[in-house]
């Protein structure tokens, strides 16, 4: 797969998720990292114009939900319905119904292993073969707990 | 995740009038190996390469800027390599390069060599073509930081722009690379810190113990502060590539395509199979791919 690992907002600390882009790429993925401090807009052109079926969002700084909804809402105004968003981080258990409805298939907070991420996306692409709804502008249902 | 739905020649249309999305999932089709058709075109490219570390990433943004400010419309292929084990890859030039994000000037893609040796794909010249007939009027090509004999970059490139740093050793390590006698121009990075500036006249000195007359200009850099951003940009635009590069292009364009068939090839894992158990030479093994 395809996919984006970004750091949405101003939180300054990427050891999660550069340790996922790792973990990531060590499972045989193409990971495009964003780096720091990036803006829902910028996200979404990243999203755009690398063409890939997935997107990470790591998020500490608690502005989660403010963010979350942005970056979503905005693929789905971009045409990019199909896209699969996942989120990690410190989301709190109070939050969690909030992200998922966004359309966040998948949240992995602290103590998350790399191996049940990379499951996670062997499921997302056996579902992409089958023609299941998988993507932030598909039929919600479907996510990973 | 392609849909799939949308005939490739609406897609066309459809990046052609502006569409990113359909430019970015078209690029997607080229690297799968799909063919498009379109009319000739002549690509303006720049092929950017240099050892890891020395700031190619950071200079390119520079570059995009000034060309954006002086109304191009500037596309960034960004090559990283893929990893040999998993075959995954970690994609970070767009880290550095944060100017790219925004506006409708520029687009930036991040590509994995996929196995490919030279560290380029023969699939960089659809792109080039696909990027230049939807009105990109400067493409800059990033090469995975080379090491000494990184030359399948003027392939793809009409123009190379070889990157180097202070402190980057003994310049002998400069001499023996193939690569700085392809350069068309060298910019010497980081002139911001100690040792940038002898490490310019140390290249300079070593160009001029050759015989060539057309030697490339050697310019001094920061892409920290911006300075000589501007007269480098302005060599870039009026170099052009010696005669002889014609023929290196030509050879290395078959090379390139000669990988590529062998990495793509339906047997490779059986034959990988038999060459591991030693029942085959790597003769037969040559055999049986390009039968």
């Amino acid at each position: 797969m395809r996919i984006v690992v970004a750091k949405p907002g101003l939180d300054g600390h990427d050891r999660g998720a550069k340790v996922i882009a790792r973990a990531l790429r060590d499972g045989g993925h193409e990971v495009v990292y964003t780096g720091l401090r990036r803006t829902p807009s910028e996200i979404i052109r990243i999203v755009t114009d690398e063409d890939v079926s997935a997107l990470g969002l790591s998020t500490l700084s608690g502005a989660h939900d403010v963010l979350i909804p942005k970056i979503c809402d905005g693929l789905r105004e971009a045409g990019l319905g199909d896209v699969m968003v996942f989120a990690g981080g410190i989301i709190p258990n109070r939050d969690r119904e909030f992200v998922f409805e966004q359309g966040v298939r998948a949240i992995f907070g602290p103590g998350s292993r790399t191996d049940e991420i990379l499951s996670f996306l062997d499921a997302c692409s056996d579902r992409i073969e089958k023609g299941e709804p998988i993507g932030v502008g598909q039929s919600a249902g479907w996510r990973w707990e | 995740m392609a849909l799939g739905v949308t005939p490739l020649g609406e897609k066309i249309e459809s990046a052609l009038s502006g569409n990113r999305r359909s430019l970015a999932r078209l690029l997607s089709r080229i690297e799968e190996g799909e063919t498009l058709e379109l009319p000739e075109v002549t690509p303006w490219t720049l092929g950017v390469t240099g050892p890891p570390g020395v700031g190619k990433s950071t200079l390119i943004g520079r570059l995009v800027e000034y060309w954006i400010d002086n109304g191009e419309k500037v596309a960034v292929l960004a090559v990283d390599p893929s990893s040999p084990r998993s075959g995954g890859a970690l994609l970070a030039d767009r880290m550095r390069m944060d100017s790219t994000d925004s506006g409708e000037s520029v687009f930036f893609r991040s590509l994995a060599t996929r196995g490919h040796p030279g560290g380029v794909s023969h699939l960089l010249s659809p792109m080039t073509d696909l990027l230049c007939y939807c009105g990109w009027s400067r493409i800059i090509i990033e090469t995975v930081g080379s090491g000494q004999a990184e030359t399948r970059i003027v392939a793809f490139a009409d123009r190379v722009l070889m990157v180097d740093g202070p402190d980057r050793g003994d310049i002998i390590q400069a001499e023996k690379a193939g690569i700085i006698e392809l350069a068309d121009i060298i910019a010497v990075n980081k002139s911001d810190k100690p040792g940038a500036k002898r490490a310019a006249d140390s290249i300079r000195s070593s160009l001029e113990l050759g015989n060539d007359k057309n030697l490339p200009e050697v310019h001094l850099v920061s892409a920290h502060n911006s300075s000589g951003i501007d007269e480098l940009v302005v060599a870039i635009e009026k170099c052009s590539s010696p005669d002889w590069r014609n023929r290196l292009r030509i050879t290395e364009r078959l090379l390139s395509t000669w990988d590529s068939r062998l990495i793509m090839s339906d047997g490779l894992d059986g034959v990988l199979d038999d060459l591991e158990t030693g029942s085959i030479t790597l003769d037969e093994a040559l055999d049986r791919l390009l039968s």
